[in-house]
């Protein structure tokens, strides 16, 4: 379908090439593995596939959504789908003749550049898969930096990374985990305490935690840098808007899941891997590095740099096997920054802090539902439900109401409740609708 | 000579290289939201909250439009500008794929959304499946993985865990080819793998002695790229996964190059146990300039139970998600997958029954053979028989007055073309691995053969024309030296 020779030329072609038929190019495949019978579907025409495909989208049930757990719902300004489906940028490759690539070279200059910023961190990567498989990669370049094995993950972790890596490192042991237990939906600072010492390579803190809960991360940082260990942090990057950056509190490895910078929710990606660091770690940072330069005749230029660590050179002894990464999401990430800037994307995380503080109070004002921590947070809670939380999701489904994430999925001790997400996006009324008909289940 | 469709960008050579923190003005705005009532201080503790602001860009709308603008006008890409990157597949990426995934019926579903409401996504989900299945003849697949050296680890760690279900523990090496893609090694090595490597031989195949001679109960798995970096069918594929399984390791297919492959032959004819494919190469989804990718893995019924987590199965006519599956290597990422990826990649393959896709294959390798044919008197070939879907050249400098194959690439920017894969694969010297890849027309082929005959001629007449290129672009030869050693990565 999208190929353009008519028949004419590849008879035309074949014969330049000086074979007769193009059975003779495909004859270094062994006869017998040729021309296998296929049992597919018609194939559909552009108007049939949309039709198609439509129809499956309105599959779908439109929701307004208070669930979040590390994906959020959150405004994205219309400039960026414009200016990233520019064919440019769209049908680029990775920039690896740089003269040719100053556009997307740049662009993740600037990318590195504002994350940079919006961290307090000396240098970031092009970009990761997404968070879990950053923190993955933090991991690994922690244990390279201290020589140390030993993760204390705050157990606070968002269990899907937390089983991401388990799954990097559990086969090579390269990384041993423990986890650092929870009181009142915090890292448990005594259990830290004693749990540190001096073979800890690294402490995993995540701030917002998995509860939604903001952690007194300069303690957290204070004590690990006091065992000679690094802080790898875990943070939401739209609440980098009002809370303190990682750099601030000392991280010396910073990660997130940076979706919620002017990206999708689409049912889990494409979504962006963030990892930036301290200067002295940049030689281990994994994965596609812009460097600014100068051309022969003194010009600003871009181009891809420290690649020594890379697969494509190093081979088996390379720092990480990452080759795509997630480049047009960044360049979303980088536009959303570009559009916000500092006032828009304070604004937009203290909406996230009030709407999320005023549907708290409304939702624990129903009967039998509370608030379960006295943790500050920023737009998430968790929600002490009456009944298990699948049965209040189950209900507000019905009024076209995503209610939140219930937890019982992830852990069985708390069936009962519900974490609760509001960005910028839910209106007062959807909250007041969620709240009404939190009054209405109790009866 | 034509010089293709492109044109030149040497307008924009003039203007100056400025980022968009330097186009600032204190208290520009992009978007403005509603005012919050009260600050954050007023729910959160001061000692939690933010100092100073972040240094980003103040800008307005517009400004912020003009300058990105600006910046894709810096750019080559496929939309543009003829792009024979071997290896990588640059091929046409129809937009009504962009279109179906921006649906917002499927742009706006929360990862955490209840099945229920979710079944357009699982549908799509399944269906690829089932589709990536019968084109492979494979048992199963997983869409986890979110790019292709991604599925490569997920397929290592499937081996590994196939291997500790045997209770076979001796199993510690993986099995590569030197014409191998650099992920192979690094993904075995992530895994826990040692990497043997086995030589190629001369007509550009693995050796089979060698490869034979490097088999034994250290053996958890042979990894081979088909068709390999060099442009070749594996001629002696079925020996080769022969011997993997008699010395009691599986046989891993790199398919990221599955376009000379697809609606000839299936993989699992060929004794292959688990591959991967690219759907940002073979599958057309757009590269976005370096991600997303997405990087299906396959695998045959019996290790089926050990994919990652999660699984979309179908019950009763209904999609579900399922988590908790005993033997999984468990998740390799968070939630399902780079889903709109998928999406874009089954839009693709909804397109195409086995006619088609056969003719994808016939016509990628019809394109490769005749560049090969048109510029092999000038660029002689690595390996001169018939290709696939890409061949190698080399750049003969004694022949070209010095001239050398990044000397050939930078000057072919400057006719309009992006460059050749070039320097890879490492065994071939001076290599020039060019992949035209079956959506191009023979005009395009024709005009870029004239470009390289007349870089030829020009290395001849005046040798520094070529050395000193690309002249007609934003920026001159680029100091790579000096931004690794003095790296600047960030506004200061």
């Amino acid at each position: 379908m999208f190929s353009p020779h008519t028949t004419k030329q590849r008879e035309e072609m074949l014969k330049a090439i000086g074979v007769s038929s193009v059975e003779e190019l495909t004859a270094q495949v062994p006869a017998e593995l040729l021309n296998p019978a296929y049992n597919l579907p018609p194939a559909l025409t552009e108007q049939e596939l949309v039709e198609h495909v439509t129809r499956l989208s309105a599959k779908n049930t439109p929701l307004a959504c208070f669930a979040g757990a590390g994906a959020y719902d959150h405004y994205i300004p219309s400039a960026i789908r414009h200016i990233v489906q520019r064919g440019e940028f769209l049908t680029a490759y990775t920039p690896y003749q740089a003269e040719a690539s100053q556009g997307m070279l740049q662009a993740i200059y600037e990318f590195q550049s504002s994350i940079c910023a919006l961290f307090e961190m000396d240098a970031a990567n092009a970009s990761m898969y997404e968070g879990a498989t950053a923190l993955a990669e933090a991991v690994n370049a922690a244990v390279r930096i201290t020589g140390r094995k030993k993760i204390l993950l705050t157990g606070a972790l968002h269990p899907e990374y937390k089983a991401t890596l388990k799954t990097y490192f559990g086969v090579t042991g390269a990384a041993v985990f423990a986890d650092i237990p929870c009181a009142g939906g915090q890292m448990d600072m005594a259990a830290l305490d004693s749990m540190l010492g001096g073979d800890t390579a690294a402490v995993v803190l995540a701030t917002p935690n998995f509860y939604g809960v903001i952690e007194d991360a300069q303690a957290v940082s204070d004590k690990a840098h006091s065992c000679g260990a690094l802080l790898v942090a875990t943070v939401n990057p739209v609440s980098l808007g009002v809370l303190a950056a990682p750099g601030s509190y000392g991280a010396d490895i910073a990660v997130a899941e940076g979706q919620g910078l002017g990206n999708p929710m689409s049912a889990g990606g494409p979504y962006l891997g963030i990892f930036a660091c301290k200067k002295e770690h940049m030689r281990h940072m994994p994965g596609r590095i812009c460097g600014l330069t100068k051309d022969h005749n003194g010009r600003r230029g871009f181009v891809l740099t420290l690649q020594a660590r890379e697969q494509h050179i190093r081979r088996e002894r390379a720092a990480s096997n990452i080759c795509s990464n997630e480049a047009l999401c960044a360049l979303s990430a980088t536009i959303h920054l570009a559009l916000l800037g500092p006032a828009g994307l304070k604004e937009a995380a203290e909406l996230c802090v009030e709407k999320a503080h005023r549907l708290a109070a409304l939702l624990s004002a129903a009967p039998g539902f509370s608030v379960k921590y006295s943790g500050p947070y920023f737009n998430e809670f968790v929600l002490e439900c009456p009944v298990p939380a699948e049965k209040v999701r189950s209900r507000l489904l019905k009024k076209g109401i995503l209610a939140g994430v219930p937890l019982g999925n992830f852990d069985k001790s708390m069936k009962n409740c519900l974490l609760v997400c509001a960005t910028e996006k839910r209106t007062d009324e959807e909250m007041r609708q969620f709240a009404a008909e939190l009054g209405r289940f109790s009866k | 000579m034509t010089t293709a469709m492109n044109c030149k960008p040497a307008e924009l050579k003039t203007e100056p290289m400025i980022l968009s923190i330097e186009r600032s003005a204190a208290g520009r705005r992009g978007i403005r939201f509603p005012r919050p009532e009260k600050h954050a201080g007023a729910y959160l503790p001061e000692r939690f909250l933010r100092k100073t602001p972040p240094r980003l860009p103040e800008l307005s709308e517009f400004e912020t439009v003009r300058h990105y603008t600006g910046l894709s006008r810096r750019n080559y890409c496929l939309d543009t500008h003829f792009y024979p990157l071997g290896s990588c597949t640059m091929k046409y990426n129809p937009r009504v794929n962009e279109d179906m995934a921006a649906l917002p019926g499927f742009a706006n579903v929360h990862p955490y959304a209840p099945e229920a409401a979710m079944q357009g996504t699982l549908g799509f989900y399944y269906g690829m499946e089932q589709l990536l299945c019968e084109i492979t003849g494979l048992g199963a697949f997983t869409l986890a993985p979110a790019a292709g050296a991604h599925g490569e680890f997920t397929g290592i760690l499937v081996a590994a865990a196939y291997h500790r279900s045997r209770k076979d523990r001796a199993r510690t090496e993986i099995v590569v080819a030197d014409s191998s893609h650099g992920t192979n090694p690094a993904s075995a090595a992530m895994g826990g793998f040692s990497v043997v490597t086995v030589k190629s031989k001369p007509n550009g195949r693995v050796d089979l002695g060698a490869l034979k001679a490097a088999l034994g109960p250290k053996t958890a798995m042979v990894m081979l790229t088909v068709p390999n970096t060099v442009g070749l069918f594996e001629s002696e594929i079925l020996e080769i996964s022969r011997s993997a399984h008699d010395a009691g390791a599986l046989f891993y297919m790199d398919g990221a190059n599955f376009n000379a492959v697809m609606g000839i032959a299936k993989p699992a004819q060929f004794g292959v146990d688990i591959m991967h494919l690219n759907l940002h190469k073979s599958f057309s989804t757009p590269h976005g300039g370096g991600g997303p990718g997405s990087g299906p893995v396959g695998v045959v019924r019996e290790l089926e139970k050990f994919l990652p987590v999660p699984r979309v199965v179908c019950e009763n006519g209904a999609y579900k998600i399922k988590t908790g599956r005993p033997g999984s290597i468990g998740r390799v990422r968070s939630f399902l997958g780079n889903t709109g990826v998928v999406l874009k990649g089954y839009c693709y393959l909804r397109m195409h029954d086995g006619g088609t896709l056969r003719s994808i294959a016939e016509n990628s390798i019809i394109n490769a053979n005749y560049v090969r044919v048109k510029l092999k008197d000038l660029f002689p070939c690595a390996y001169d028989e018939h290709c696939m879907h890409e061949c190698v050249l080399t750049t003969v400098p004694e022949r070209l007055n010095g001239i050398k194959t990044l000397d050939v690439a930078k000057r072919l920017l400057d006719y309009g073309f992006y460059a050749p894969t070039i320097y890879f694969p490492l065994i071939v010297h001076e290599a020039l691995m060019i992949e035209p890849t079956e959506t191009e027309t023979r005009e395009t082929l024709d005009a870029f053969i004239g470009a390289m005959r007349a870089i030829a001629a020009e290395a001849l007449a005046d040798p520094a024309l070529v050395k000193n290129a690309p002249e007609g672009l934003p920026v001159n030869r680029l100091d790579e030296v000096g931004a690794a050693r003095n790296p600047d990565v960030r506004w200061r």
